[in-house]
């Protein structure tokens, strides 16, 4: 018994009988093969469906160029919104990307930190997830502040008056918040890529791929005193990521929750901001991780390990979520604050856009609620499917607080009702279209899975692992004689 | 000359050997892997990493930019009094969030140019490119490298030690 249990303490977590975990990256591969495997996905000819999804994805993005051409042209008066709905799609549609992006950050920043070693897998795809995201963002407010070519005013200059940005508003918290996001997460992505970029140079065939690859890698040579202030950096990042990636959506919160509007004005605000982004976040890689996953035969690397993880993930956010509108609810009937009250009756029983409220409701608490049977987060159809009802009803939710809450606030006078327009929606089309190429383009030239970073989570990569091998033999052996 | 290439095939012979190369009292010489291996750095006695220093730096910079830039706009040049909020000492909470995020901002700048610093890239050129065995690194090779400005190196000898412990395979880089 004493030898068992020595044996026991000897044996390398992830061989251990009793509390065997399953491999990170299944069916014993070497370094070669996931080398072999990830940069194939680049050097290789891209399947028929890589185009399939492209050339539509091209065209979509052609759409958005036109809208806002059009746009600027024309006026913001061929958007929607107006008075009292001044907010309309185009903030809904920026805090509905902006929001996407947080999963990115949060699997390369919090689960590194948490030291959750199945990350690896996901991280890469999910943090150029992130970058396309916060880009896709930037458009709306950016144009909705009516005169685009006057949008240096956002920058800390002073402007033709000499007078300077009001640092006191959220907004411009805001413009913060999201900027130092986007230069951040492009800093850690491309400090992430540098080992991968070289491993690609390396391989590369052409003079131009070589070039280009090997420019980007800034000469990378592996080199352990390099791999020690390297890894230094990456932690650091990701210990500077973390409170960033939090303060991110707790700021855009703030541009609501700062504010008198019933419905806007709650504290709850940060930390229900935070936990939908991340929520929405997890289903969108999902969404975009399932798919590759299956075309590229990544199975051994992006396993249903991942998939469980990920879906446990969504539950528990989504059911904060949930926990939050409920809240909201019960504050309103409970805070004896009249409007607050009317707000929120308006929102879900009398007003116009309820059923928006029913769609967001059903999407993100009641649907997730599967993800509690294994059944339904080991079937790969069944997760899809859920995760885009996740994503629509992240962008319900950002309808129902942002338009639902000016519509109707203190005065009927002042009551309105706001339709988007054709443009809105075309735009907003088109930021798919634009998310959707600039992610298949990613696909098509930069290793989709930080190839690095999973060599160091297979077994043989441990400098120990011919001595967990010996003591796992030797328990063998000693269990065979008993 | 620029030193030997040694490769060996895993990183547990890598580790012993690295420890081998340290003890035997070589200063110029790095072990070159796909991957930062776990413990190595003990293995080669080195410490670590003073990034963190530089990154500190940057963010104590990041924020007293971000308080001068807004004391300086908001109370000394142009206070404006808008959302019913001061212009003096106490407008400090509503500075706080852009003062957070120039710190964030800053240190992160400082840790990504902090670190090509600290390991002298970007060098596109480099005698180890000259060498075929090298290029291995980067997919799953673990190379040792002894360079001939080493005052403990010697051409026959530091190829039968590389020998002895255990390489699989040797090449002299000439350039």
């Amino acid at each position: 018994m004493a030898d068992a249990t020595t044996d026991q303490q000897g044996v390398h977590p992830t061989e251990a009988v009793g509390v065997a975990r399953e491999p990170l990256v299944l069916n014993n591969r070497s370094l070669g093969w996931v080398t072999d495997r990830i940069c194939g996905i680049v050097e290789k000819r891209q399947p028929a469906v890589w185009w399939v999804l492209f050339v539509p994805s091209v065209i979509l993005f052609g759409c958005l160029l036109f809208t806002l051409v059009y746009l600027v042209s024309t006026g913001v008066g061929v958007w929607g919104n107006n008075q009292p709905v001044a907010w309309g799609w185009a903030i809904v549609n920026f805090v509905f990307w902006i929001g996407i992006g947080h999963a990115g950050t949060l699997i390369s920043a919090i689960l590194f930190l948490t030291r959750q070693k199945w990350r690896t897998s996901v991280n890469r795809a999910s943090e150029a997830m992130t970058l396309f995201a916060v880009m896709c963002a930037g458009i709306f407010p950016g144009f909705h502040v009516g005169r685009f070519w006057m949008v240096w005013f956002l920058a800390p200059v002073p402007n033709a008056n000499a007078i300077w940005q009001n640092f006191k508003s959220p907004l411009l918290w805001d413009v913060f918040a999201v900027s130092t996001y986007f230069t951040v997460s492009v800093v850690f992505w491309y400090i992430g890529l540098i080992p991968d970029l070289a491993t690609l140079r390396d391989r590369a065939k052409s003079g131009l791929a070589k070039g280009l690859y090997g420019f980007f890698a800034l000469g990378w040579r592996g080199a352990n005193r390099h791999w020690r202030h390297y890894e230094m950096a990456y932690l650091l990042l990701a210990a500077l990521s973390t409170p960033l990636v939090l303060s991110v959506h707790s700021v855009v919160s703030f541009d609501f929750a700062t504010s008198v509007v019933p419905g806007w004005h709650t504290t709850i605000f940060p930390p229900y901001f935070v936990a939908g982004a991340i929520f929405g976040g997890f289903a969108m890689v999902l969404t975009l991780m399932l798919p590759v996953r299956k075309l590229y035969g990544l199975e051994d690397l992006f396993t249903m390990k991942h998939v469980d993880y990920m879906t446990k993930i969504i539950l528990l956010t989504g059911t904060i979520v949930g926990y939050a509108y409920i809240m909201e609810l019960f504050i309103a009937y409970y805070g004896a604050n009249k409007y607050e009250a009317d707000a929120f009756h308006i929102r879900i029983l009398s007003g116009p856009y309820k059923y928006y409220y029913y769609c967001m409701f059903a999407c993100n608490v009641i649907i997730p609620q599967f993800f509690w049977f294994k059944k339904c987060r080991q079937n790969l159809w069944v997760v899809f499917i859920i995760v885009n009802f996740v994503n629509a009803g992240m962008w319900f939710e950002r309808f129902v607080i942002i338009p639902t809450s000016v519509a109707r606030d203190f005065l009927p006078g002042q009551w309105g009702f706001y339709a988007s327009s054709w443009v809105e929606k075309l735009m907003f089309l088109g930021t798919f279209g634009m998310f959707m190429m600039l992610f298949l383009l990613f696909i098509r030239f930069l290793p989709v899975i930080a190839i690095s970073e999973v060599k160091g989570v297979l077994p043989e990569s441990d400098p120990h692992h011919p001595e967990w091998e010996a003591l796992r033999k030797k328990r063998r052996a000693g269990k065979g004689n008993a | 000359m620029f030193g030997y290439v040694a490769e060996f095939s895993s990183a547990s012979e890598l580790y012993h050997a690295a420890e081998k190369v340290r003890d035997a009292g070589f200063k110029k010489w790095d072990v070159h892997t796909p991957y930062p291996v776990h413990g190595i750095d003990h293995a080669m006695g080195l410490g670590k990493s003073w990034l963190s220093a530089v990154v500190l730096c940057g963010g104590v910079l990041g924020s007293f930019t971000a308080l001068a830039l807004q004391f300086f706009t908001q109370v000394a040049l142009y206070p404006t009094v808008v959302q019913n909020k001061p212009t003096n000492l106490f407008t400090l909470p509503a500075f706080f969030p852009v003062t957070f995020e120039l710190t964030i901002l800053f240190s992160a700048f400082a840790t990504l140019f902090g670190l090509l610093v600290f390991i002298q890239l970007p060098r596109w050129n480099h005698p180890l490119f000259e060498s075929k065995l090298f290029k291995k690194f980067s997919d799953d090779g673990f190379i040792l490298v002894i360079e001939s400005r080493d005052p403990r190196f010697k051409r026959d000898k530091t190829r039968s030690f590389l020998e002895e412990i255990g390489a699989d395979e040797i090449e002299a880089v000439v350039v």
